[in-house]
């Protein structure tokens, strides 16, 4: 075992590919000579050169089609866009190019194009660095959409990234940066393919991903110690959801709770409780509850960001309720 | 494998420069695209083909011109108005006319329509159908072609419209930034559906802007086929030696409407007939034949293997078969 952090375990994957697949490069702002906005890539450039490690212009369009071409033209382009706010400047070539070529052409093309980003708020960087847009990519059919929320799959998501034949977007909370876990000392890929439970429970299912898993699981803490006991279950994948994992959770615990840092309108958390209503009616001992984002541009005040975003102890009320 | 070994080995080609072709094959191709279009609009007429529709007509030059600069590796990029593109790369006019009429004998299996032509093989990277859009993809592919050593370049082919969206000045900047080898191919047909350039650029000088990212450019013609193929010929061999991304602007018109649905309110007929006076085909036909260089004979001949060509397409479109439904959802990803 080896204790890393989330950054440097994305920075540990990033290694492996570039030294072991000629057809990886790295390309986005800042990625160089400054070290990744989050300092992700720091000490890449001297290693790999700066042909394999490309500082671009403030062009998110441009550099994310250019990984969209270089794709299609056999290499495995790894695009680093700084936030998912600034990623809506390339939502032209996110989703008009790179996630309908392959279909547009009839299976002729395709593009395995790895696309990461940071996400999310609890920074105190405003409405323009603060939101949670997963939802938005998770809505788009042909491309896959992951969200790390521990240190070995930070580490591990992006190798398996790099395996996929189409576009895969890799959301990176911002706040898991600093995050310390012991892993283990040989990467490999990891499953991409399903949610996992990170904590066992009887009562009640609280679904998470990415930056709101840390807060389920501080939430389902403090539930234990008021006789509940709360199954926690990372979603890890969010195109396409692992809909047996959720629905065999329900089955059992009979009450679910979605926190999901994305607005509600419109939400993952909507989406999931629309399929577990399909699928799991009548596992149902109470309607699923969601623990969204208000809804706001994300305030820069302290008191009022956290006011903003799902909090273990919304969490913690929200399941209460539902024992009342 | 080293950068070297690459350039040894299976990627390594030797840039083949196209010799400038002969004037029957010009002329032939031209007006297959002519006949081609024609058919197709009286096709959508008819009702077997729907959708948006954009003839090529009067543009001819261009794409003909043009792609006698590229080589069968090199790498195109093109528009929504692309069946003249597609037609000049040896796309199979059966296929494109099928994928008109949404059949799955099409060249995109009747998934992509008149907007979006595709031919991995032909390494016809297709037919982007958000204006400007195509022209970070081009930067891509040649990004991919340089970082590995092949000889390749990408031709990208863009309306003036292109000019106006982010896409172009993030483009031209990134791929004189990194010396890439595209080349840029304006199509300056003067209006952007129906608002003409003028009203829409403040500099409305394409070498100036063009000047403004270092990047090489030259201002051509669009309607006489010779230059087009010339001044292609020119800048594909500058890129093609390294000298980065360079930019030809082709004066053009279009005789028809931007698409099928285009009642012309914005432009006088005065206009669109002093420019067909400068029709592409008969003047290069006039040109072929003053110069003695093609005879009655042989424009006969042409013109009738072109009929033949456009009736064999209309039958392979015709009786191509529907794509099953169960084939819905199929390519949507790779598994």
């Amino acid at each position: 075992m080896t204790t890393m952090t989330y950054r440097e375990a994305v920075r540990a994957a990033l290694r492996d590919a570039l030294r072991d697949d000629p057809r990886v490069f790295l390309m986005g702002e800042d990625v160089g000579r400054y070290g990744g906005a989050f300092a992700v890539s720091h000490g890449l450039l001297e290693e790999f050169g700066p042909e394999r490690v490309r500082d671009t212009p403030l062009s998110e369009s441009a550099f994310v089609g250019a990984g969209i071409g270089a794709a299609l033209n056999g290499m495995r382009p790894i695009v680093e866009v700084m936030t998912v706010n600034f990623s809506l400047l390339a939502m032209d070539q996110i989703l008009n190019n790179a996630a309908t070529l392959r279909y547009m052409s009839g299976g002729q093309l395709g593009v395995p194009l790895i696309v990461r980003m940071a996400t999310g708020g609890g920074r105190q960087l405003g409405a323009q660095h603060s939101h949670s847009l997963e939802a938005w990519y998770a809505s788009i059919p042909g491309v896959r959409v992951l969200a790390p929320a521990t240190v070995a799959d930070a580490r591990g998501m992006l190798l398996s990234a790099l395996q996929e034949e189409d576009p895969v977007f890799m959301f990176e909370h911002a706040t898991l940066y600093p995050l310390e876990e012991d892993i283990d000392d040989v990467s490999e890929a990891a499953d991409i393919n399903h949610a996992q439970v990170r904590r066992a429970g009887t009562d009640v299912t609280l679904i998470a991903y990415g930056g709101t898993l840390a807060k389920a699981m501080e939430a389902a803490h403090s539930l234990e110690a008021r006789g509940l006991n709360a199954e926690v279950l990372d979603l890890r994948t969010l195109r396409p959801l692992d809909m047996p994992a959720v629905l065999a959770s329900v089955a059992k615990t009979h009450r679910a709770v979605i926190v999901d840092e994305g607005w509600r309108s419109g939400s993952l958390a909507g989406e999931i409780a629309a399929r577990i209503m399909e699928e799991a009616f009548d596992a149902l001992d109470w309607p699923v509850e969601r623990v969204c984002s208000v809804e706001v541009p994300m305030p820069y005040a302290k008191h009022m960001e956290d006011a903003a975003l799902p909090q273990p102890a919304t969490i913690v009320a929200t399941v209460r309720e539902m024992f009342a | 494998m080293t950068r070297a070994a690459k350039r040894a080995g299976a990627h390594a080609k030797a840039p083949a420069v196209p010799a400038p072709s002969d004037n029957a094959e010009l002329l032939r191709t031209m007006l297959l695209i002519r006949r081609f279009e024609e058919k197709a609009a009286e096709l959508y007429q008819a009702g077997k083909i729907r959708g948006f529709l954009h003839l090529y007509i009067g543009e001819e030059a261009v794409g003909v011109g043009a792609m006698r600069a590229l080589t069968p590796d090199d790498n195109v990029v093109a528009t929504y108005r692309e069946h003249g593109h597609a037609l000049a790369r040896g796309l199979p006019p059966g296929c494109l006319m099928a994928e008109m009429y949404g059949k799955a004998n099409g060249c995109s299996r009747g998934r992509g329509g008149s907007m979006h032509f595709f031919d991995a093989g032909r390494r016809f990277f297709g037919g982007y159908a958000i204006v400007g859009g195509g022209l970070p993809i081009a930067v891509g592919l040649a990004l991919a072609d340089k970082m590995r050593g092949d000889s390749r370049i990408t031709a990208c082919f863009f309306g003036e419209g292109a000019v106006a969206e982010g896409e172009f000045h993030e483009s031209m900047n990134l791929a004189e930034l990194w010396q890439l080898p595209v080349l840029f191919l304006c199509e300056n047909n003067l209006y952007a559906m129906g608002t003409a350039y003028g009203l829409s650029e403040a500099q409305t000088d394409l070498m100036t802007k063009a000047q403004g990212y270092k990047v090489p450019a030259e201002s051509v013609d669009g309607m006489d086929v010779l230059a087009v193929e010339k001044a292609a010929l020119r800048a594909a061999e500058a890129v093609r030696a390294g000298k980065g991304p360079h930019l030809l602007e082709f004066r053009t018109y279009r005789f028809r409407g931007h698409s099928m649905a285009d009642p012309e309110l914005y432009r006088p007929k005065e206009e669109v007939d002093r420019w067909r006076e400068h029709d592409p085909i008969t003047n290069f036909v006039r040109h072929l034949q003053s110069e003695q260089l093609l005879n009655h004979a042989a424009l006969t001949r042409i013109d009738a293997d072109v009929t033949r060509t456009i009736e064999d397409a209309v039958a392979f479109a015709e009786a191509g078969p529907w794509e099953p439904l169960d084939g819905l959802t199929k390519y949507v990803s790779a598994r």
